[in-house]
């Protein structure tokens, strides 16, 4: 296998995709709807990435007692929500794991 | 600030997923091993191509012996919703030299891009803001590297499953709540939230690229008054 030059080709293609706008910045100007679209690529990219994580179990939907993850992560966004704390989401997310692995479903 | 406090804000920020990114990229190194690729190679990709789910793919692939071309097209839809977090930082950018515009969309990641961009926002003119995400890059991609040489110098022994992956979604919704500040951010989550739900089948991560799209149409549909 002749993996460097699959590797750099992946390696530009993924550069060049993550460059794109910051080399383009000044030079165009994208569509007033794009720009409009813009502010929400924060909460719409992180949160298309964390609620599959949340129910997804083996890629099927799994609100039960069966898949930990859903109910820590529901407490951790309660905790985010009334504090606003990095470190204290994070414990509280994991300290629901750890209590629902202990409890024998 | 200086230029090093505004680094060291970075770093600070993506710290707390650095638990979760270590084991998956203790685990890339293994998988990348047990789908026949050298050692070196393996570790070699972590800096050449420098993407987490995309190496996973890439690895398979090329263990099951599909083409080149396949395996490059599938990476790049893997990333493409890295176009996105490229356009949302290129206004706070636009003044660097091109050795910092290189520098910075090399290491432009979902999580360097989630653990800096509260701070880039809260301040977006600062001049410091390269620094910031300069830090989360940097940490990210020193913890990667370590973590794909620890798998593949560990081999065929996969780590205990602690658990530890759980720290990059606490993380995100730690960063993602408090950005949630009006009803069109609200919405423009729960639509992305729920598209990802419904397209994770969909091959090449391509229903994750549509979910975000999907977020951003129905914010600024809401923000805008029912104009998309």
């Amino acid at each position: 296998m002749n993996w460097l030059p699959l590797w750099l080709a992946c390696g530009l293609l993924t550069f060049a995709i993550r460059l794109s706008f910051i080399a383009l910045e000044g030079r165009y100007r994208p569509p007033s709807w794009f720009v409009r679209w813009l502010p929400f690529v924060p909460i719409a990219a992180l949160t298309a990435l964390t609620v599959p994580e949340l129910l997804l179990v083996a890629g099927k939907l799994d609100l039960g007692a069966e898949n930990p993850r859903f109910w820590a992560g529901l407490v951790a966004i309660a905790v985010a929500a009334r504090w606003r704390n990095t470190l204290l989401t994070i414990a509280s997310g994991f300290a629901v794991l750890a209590l629902l692995r202990l409890v024998p479903a | 600030m200086s230029p090093a406090a505004a680094f060291l804000l970075g770093v600070r920020a993506l710290l707390p997923m650095l638990l979760g990114v270590a084991p998956f990229g203790v685990i890339y190194g293994v998988v990348a091993l047990q789908s026949g690729i050298p050692p070196l190679a393996a570790f070699l990709m972590s800096s050449l191509v420098f993407a987490g789910s995309a190496q996973f793919l890439l690895a398979q692939l090329v263990g099951a012996g599909a083409p080149a071309l396949l395996a490059v097209g599938a990476v790049g839809l893997i990333n493409l919703r890295h176009a996105l977090y490229s356009a949302s930082v290129a206004p706070m950018l636009h003044a660097l030299p091109r050795r910092w515009k290189l520098l910075l969309a090399y290491l432009l990641t979902d999580e360097a891009y989630a653990a800096a961009i509260p701070h880039l926002l809260r301040e977006p003119r600062s001049p410091l803001a390269h620094w910031i995400l300069f830090g989360s890059g940097f940490a990210l991609w020193a913890g990667w590297q370590l973590a794909t040489l620890a798998g593949v110098l560990l081999g065929a022994q996969l780590p205990a499953d602690l658990g530890l992956d759980f720290a990059l979604p606490l993380t995100f919704i730690a960063i993602v709540v408090p950005l949630i500040d009006s009803r069109a951010r609200l919405v423009a989550a729960l639509t992305a939230g729920g598209a990802a739900v419904l397209l994770a089948g969909l091959p090449y991560k391509t229903g994750l690229f549509l979910a975000v799209l999907a977020g951003l149409g129905a914010g600024a549909f809401m923000s805008g008054r029912g104009r998309l």
